[in-house]
C-alpha cells in the first residue's frame, strides 16, 4: 500500500535537479542586481544628508556667498537659491505651455500624418540630446549677441524641458478615451473647445505630474547654465534679464574641486538643498497623480 | 451600405467636409495653427542647434582642417586635436554600458517576471530615485567620497596584475581615483534608471500567451525568459541599451569632476583621462578665439554622435514596439 503511494513517478510541479538550481541562481542574480543598484543610491543620499544637514539653516539659505576660502560658518548660498528659483521658474513658464500645445498637436491633430510622426520621433530624439549641447546652443545663439543672463539660462533649461513635457503630456492625452471627445462633438463643440474644456481637464493630473518631474530634472542641471549665466557672483542679481547670475548646481560645481573645507561644506549643504527640492517636486508629482488619477481612468 | 446611407438620410449635407469647415470659427483654426507651431518648434530647435553651433565652430574646422582629429590638445601652443576626447567618450561610454546593462536587465526582469505588482511599484520608485539625484551631486560625491575610496582598490588590482600581459595594459599602474573607470562607474549608476524603465516597457509587451505556453511545456522561469521573453524583446532591449549609451556619452558635470582631466589616449582604464563633454565644461571659462571655437566644435561632434545614436535607438525601439502590437 505504502509502496504504491510512493511510486507516483517524478514530481511534475517542480522541475528537478540542475534546471531548478539554475532557475534559482537566476532569481538570486536578479535580486542581487537590485541590491547593487540601491547601494550607491543609499550611499550618496546618506553622505549628502550627513554632511549637509549640519550647515543648513535659514541663514545659510539666505546669506550672500562668501569667498571660496571662507570657513563653513560664514555666509551661505542665498543668491544661488534665488537664481535657481528665478531661472527654473522662467524656464517652466516658457516650456510647459509650449510643450502641452506641442503634445496637443501630436495627439489631437497631426499624430498619424507624416509631419506628426516626424515631430513625435524627433521630440523623442531631442530628449536624448545632452544638456551641455543646450548650453552651447544658447551660448552661440544668444550669449554672443546679448551677453550672459539668467534669461539665457532659462531658455537653455526650457529647451531641455520641452521634449520631456511633450512626451509626458502626449502619453496622458492618449489615455483620454475617444468617447469623451465624441460626446462633446455630438453637442456641437469645436475641436479647440473640446481639447481645452474636456480633453485637457481629463488628463490634467498626469500632465501636471509630468511637468513637475521635468522641473525637477531641470532644477538640478548644471551644464546648460555653465555657458549661459556665467556664475561667480557673491551677491544676488535679481534681474534675470541682464547680467551674470548664479544657481545652486553651478555653486556646487565650482566648490566641488576646491581644496577648502568651508567651500566643500557649502557644496554639501547646497547638494542637500537641491535634492530636497527635487524630492519635494517628485513627491508632489506622485500626490497629484494619486489625487487626479481617477479622472483619467474612464 | 446603401441602406445605411438612406437611413442617415437628409441629416447629412451634400458635402459634409466643406460645410463643416465653413462653419469653423476663426479661433478654432488659430488654435490648430498654434499647436502645429509648437510641434514644429521641436524641429526648429534641432535645426537651430546644428546651424548655430556649427557656425561658431567653423573657425576651428577652417584653421585646423583635418588636424581636428589629431591627438595633440595643447591650447598654449594653439594645437586643438580632439581625438583623445573622442577616445575618452567611447571608453567611458562603453564602461558605463557594460556595467549598467546587466544591472538594468536584472532589475527589469525582477520587476516584470518575479515580484508581484504590489512590490514592483516601490522598486520602480527606488530605481527612479537614482535619476532624481542631480549630475552635479553625483560628481561631488564621486570626487570627494567615491574616488578616494576606490583608489586603494585600483592600486591593489594594479599591483596584482603587474607582469600579466593584457591585464597589465588595462588595469595596471598608473592608477588614480579620478579615472576613466571611476567616470564609467558613476555614469553607469546614472543611466541605470532609463535603461531599466525602457527594458521593462519592452519586456512588458511580450504576450502573456507566450509566457503561459512556455510554462505549460514545463519550463522553469529562467527557461521561459530565454525561450519566450528574450526572442520577443531583444530588439527593444538593444534600443534601450543604445539610448543608455547616448546618455552616458553626453553626461557632462559628473564626468567633468571625476574623469581626472588628462587628455591622453591610453589603454589603462584606471588612469586619469578626459572626454568630450568634460573638456568643454572644464575649459570653456578660460577659452576665446580658436580655443573657444574648438570647444564648441567638440560639442558639434558630440551632438552629431548622440543624434545618430538616438535616431538608430528610437528607430529600433519603435519598430519592435510596433511589431509587438501587431503580434
Amino acid at each position: 500500500m505504502t509502496a504504491i503511494t510512493q511510486d507516483r513517478g517524478p514530481d511534475l510541479r517542480e522541475p528537478a535537479g540542475w534546471r531548478r538550481t539554475k532557475n534559482q541562481i537566476a532569481t538570486i542574480l536578479m535580486v542581487l542586481a537590485f541590491v547593487v543598484v540601491i547601494i550607491p543610491l543609499g550611499f550618496v543620499l546618506y553622505t549628502v544628508v550627513a554632511k549637509g544637514i549640519s550647515i543648513i539653516s535659514v541663514q545659510f539659505l539666505t546669506s550672500p556667498i562668501p569667498p571660496i576660502f571662507a570657513p563653513a560658518s560664514e555666509g551661505g548660498i542665498g543668491p544661488a537659491v534665488l537664481g535657481t528659483l528665478e531661472i527654473t521658474g522662467l524656464a517652466t513658464v516658457m516650456a510647459v505651455p509650449l510643450g502641452i500645445l506641442g503634445a496637443i498637436y501630436l495627439n489631437e491633430y497631426g499624430g498619424k500624418g507624416l509631419l506628426g510622426r516626424l515631430i513625435g520621433f524627433f521630440s523623442d530624439v531631442m530628449t536624448g540630446v545632452p544638456s551641455i549641447i543646450m548650453g552651447l546652443f544658447l551660448f552661440s545663439i544668444w550669449v554672443v549677441h546679448f551677453g550672459f543672463s539668467g534669461f539665457a539660462g532659462a531658455l537653455a533649461l526650457g529647451c531641455l524641458m520641452l521634449p520631456i513635457v511633450i512626451r509626458s503630456t502626449y502619453e496622458m492625452l492618449r489615455l483620454v478615451p475617444d468617447s469623451l471627445r465624441e460626446g462633446s462633438y455630438a453637442v456641437g463643440a469645436t475641436k479647440s473647445r473640446v481639447t481645452m474644456t474636456v480633453v485637457l481637464p481629463a488628463a490634467l493630473g498626469g500632465i501636471v505630474s509630468g511637468a513637475l518631474l521635468a522641473v525637477a530634472r531641470a532644477a538640478g542641471e548644471t551644464a546648460p547654465l555653465l555657458f549661459t549665466i556665467l556664475g561667480g557672483l557673491s551677491t544676488a542679481n535679481p534681474n534675470v534679464f541682464s547680467g551674470a547670475n548664479i544657481a545652486i548646481p553651478m555653486l556646487i560645481f565650482n566648490n566641488a574641486s576646491s581644496p577648502y573645507s568651508g567651500a566643500q561644506a557649502r557644496a554639501w549643504g547646497a547638494s542637500l538643498t537641491l535634492i530636497v527640492l527635487a524630492f519635494l517636486l517628485m513627491i508632489t508629482a506622485r500626490l497629484v497623480t494619486a489625487r487626479f488619477s481617477r479622472y483619467s481612468r474612464y | 451600405m446603401s441602406v445605411a446611407t438612406r437611413r442617415a438620410g437628409p441629416a447629412i449635407p451634400a458635402d459634409p467636409a466643406r460645410a463643416l469647415s465653413e462653419r469653423r470659427p476663426l479661433g478654432d483654426r488659430g488654435f490648430q495653427i498654434l499647436a502645429l507651431a509648437c510641434g514644429l518648434l521641436v524641429l526648429a530647435i534641432l535645426v537651430l542647434i546644428a546651424t548655430s553651433t556649427s557656425q561658431q565652430a567653423a573657425l576651428w574646422f577652417s584653421t585646423e582642417g583635418l588636424k581636428v582629429f589629431s591627438k595633440t590638445w595643447n591650447p598654449a601652443s594653439n594645437q586643438f586635436g580632439a581625438l583623445s576626447f573622442i577616445y575618452g567618450t567611447a571608453v567611458t561610454g562603453v564602461i558605463a554600458v557594460v556595467l549598467a546593462v546587466p544591472l538594468s536587465l536584472g532589475v527589469a526582469l525582477l520587476l516584470t517576471e518575479v515580484v508581484p505588482y504590489r512590490l514592483a511599484r516601490p522598486i520602480v520608485y527606488v530605481v527612479d530615485l537614482l535619476a532624481v539625484v542631480p549630475s552635479v551631486v553625483w560628481g561631488l560625491w564621486g570626487i570627494l567620497v567615491f574616488a578616494p575610496w576606490i583608489q586603494h582598490i585600483y592600486a591593489s588590482i594594479g599591483s596584482a596584475v603587474t607582469g600579466i600581459p593584457v591585464l597589465e595594459n588595462l588595469f595596471g599602474p598608473p592608477t588614480s581615483g579620478a579615472s576613466f573607470f571611476t567616470c564609467g562607474i558613476i555614469l553607469a549608476f546614472m543611466i541605470t534608471p532609463i535603461v531599466t524603465s525602457l527594458s521593462r516597457e519592452v519586456i512588458a509587451t511580450v504576450p502573456a500567451i507566450d509566457r503561459e505556453g512556455a510554462y505549460a511545456l514545463g519550463a522553469t522561469r529562467l527557461e521561459m525568459i530565454r525561450g519566450a521573453v528574450w526572442p520577443h524583446s531583444k530588439g527593444g532591449v538593444t534600443g534601450a541599451v543604445l539610448l543608455g549609451l547616448g546618455r552616458a556619452m553626453g553626461e557632462t558635470i559628473a564626468a567633468a569632476l571625476v574623469i581626472g582631466s588628462s587628455p591622453v589616449i591610453t589603454s589603462h582604464l584606471f588612469a586619469p583621462g578626459y572626454n568630450m563633454p568634460a573638456v568643454i565644461a572644464n575649459q570653456f571659462g578660460e577659452a576665446s578665439g580658436v580655443f573657444r571655437s574648438a570647444l564648441i566644435g567638440i560639442g558639434v561632434l558630440l551632438f552629431g554622435i548622440t543624434i545618430i545614436i538616438n535616431v538608430i535607438a528610437r528607430g529600433i525601439v519603435e519598430r519592435s514596439a510596433r511589431r509587438q502590437r501587431g503580434a
